[in-house]
């Protein structure tokens, strides 16, 4: 008898499944070829960082000062990323594609911010190291196991947010002015809580953990904006 | 068996209005040719039926099922070929046949068979900004009819197309494949030949509906001046 309810719901599961799985390969395939994201984001962080190495006047920072520049720069460049992130769709026709096909749309919810999460753990891969080399005082091993926490809550809350926001700005013709507008101030508790979170990892002296109680409170902030993109992504879908 | 039910619908952009009082029935099978100068509705009424806008007045049935509220019932059933071919120009014409093939749950080995019929196999994996316009459109076609719709809707089907394209295509989307079809069209004889039901658009507004038997070459320019 279960076997017999669960049927549907597990046919389900396997179409969104093979439905976000189709799109996030095309995503992918797209970013690969066009390289219009990862490199743009890379490019502008390091240069972020020469700068500040230039402005503060001074070889390293840490604790508090390092965790904000960090954030700050990640989100600033993020948010490149979150204004390619459905130009292919809308300039070639994909949306209309997809919304002729039979399938949830909550798929390319998912499928987006899998994507942006993807162009975010890449390019975090340069921009990390890049951060150490040029500003960065402690060595970056030793934060390293908390940082990645970090960095997971906040690129998460970052992915869903970015999806939400591109989605809204994509068919609008002001749209690379509207993404930031919309996206940064959605971002600023992102870049609290990370912050807060990442600032005992780089204090110089004695090592200590990322902060749990902005840990927490990253990860509940990623819960909300999952549940409010969840609720809200087929309505900006529609005419 | 009725496929399109449409009566006094209306549509608009803002203020413009880009459809209003269009009324028409198709039987399943038939063509329905739509005809008018650029700007009269024609798109419009293609991109209603086809899910992708709401109507703003009156009600449209396809396929049985009410727009807007059944519409997730005839998504799959309805292949479109707009103006735009909906493929990604950086993938190649084999990737976006297998992208839509895998959103639609449809059997690989149908990519390979659509790119056969359109004569693309040979130049099948390379960047569609590569190949030329009439390709990029026998690729589109392959696309619209690659989950095998009931219901074709075809935004001037044969442009960019040679008259060995033209052919090649036939027999997925011409009066041969037997399927329910809206066509929009600049070309009165082609048009009118192919046409069980003719639809005159000006201004959004119907300025010619009868059946194709009864519709003259002159009445489809009169629409044009």
């Amino acid at each position: 008898m279960r076997a017999t309810v669960d049927a549907p719901a597990q046919r389900q599961t396997m179409t969104l499944r093979r439905t976000v799985g189709a799109l996030l390969r095309k995503d992918l395939l797209v970013e690969l070829r066009t390289l219009e994201s990862v490199p743009g984001m890379s490019l502008f962080a390091i240069t972020t960082f020469v700068v500040f190495h230039f402005a503060l006047n001074r070889n390293s920072v840490d604790g508090d000062l390092a965790a904000g520049i960090l954030w700050v720069t990640l989100l600033f460049a993020a948010i490149l990323g979150v204004n390619r992130l459905f130009v292919a769709d809308a300039d070639q026709g994909g949306f209309d594609g997809f919304l002729l096909a039979p399938v949830d749309r909550t798929a390319m919810l998912l499928a987006k911010a899998l994507a942006l999460l993807a162009y975010l753990a890449v390019f975090e891969l340069i921009a990390v190291p890049g951060f150490a080399l040029l500003l960065l005082a402690p060595p970056l091993g030793h934060a390293l196991p908390g940082l990645l926490a970090v960095l997971a809550l906040g690129d998460l809350g970052v992915a869903l947010i970015g999806t939400l926001v591109a989605a809204l700005t994509v068919r609008t013709r002001a749209r690379d002015l509207l993404s930031p507008l919309l996206a940064l101030p959605l971002f600023v508790p992102i870049v609290i809580g990370a912050a807060r979170a990442s600032s005992p990892l780089f204090s110089l002296g004695h090592s200590a953990g990322p902060s749990a109680r902005w840990l927490l409170t990253l990860g509940l902030y990623d819960l909300v904006f999952g549940l409010i993109a969840y609720a809200l992504f087929d309505f900006l879908l529609e005419d | 068996m009725l496929a399109l039910q449409v009566e006094r619908l209306a549509r608009h952009y803002g203020e413009r209005e880009a459809l209003s009082d269009v009324s028409l029935s198709l039987q399943r099978g038939q063509t329905l040719v739509v005809f008018g100068p650029n700007g009269a509705g024609k798109s419009t009424l293609l991109r209603v039926l086809a899910t992708l806008l709401r109507p703003h007045a009156g009600t449209v049935r396809v396929l049985g099922s009410s727009l807007p509220e059944e519409a997730w019932a005839v998504r799959g059933r309805i292949g479109l070929l707009g103006h735009e071919p909906l493929l990604y120009r950086e993938l190649s014409a084999r990737e976006n046949l297998r992208y839509h093939a895998r959103l639609h749950g449809i059997a690989e080995e149908r990519v390979q068979e659509m790119l056969e019929a359109v004569a693309v196999s040979d130049r099948a994996g390379e960047p569609l900004r590569t190949l030329s316009r009439g390709m990029v459109q026998r690729v589109a076609i392959a696309r619209a009819v690659l989950h095998e719709p009931e219901l074709l809707l075809l935004d001037e089907p044969h442009a960019n197309l040679d008259p060995a394209g033209v052919e090649q295509v036939r027999p997925l989307i011409g009066a041969i494949s037997g399927l329910t079809r809206v066509i929009c069209s600049h070309d009165p004889a082609g048009g009118l030949a192919q046409a069980h039901l003719v639809l005159g658009l000006r201004a959004g507004r119907p300025a010619l509906l009868r059946a194709a038997a009864e519709v003259d070459g002159a009445e489809i320019a009169e629409l044009y001046r």
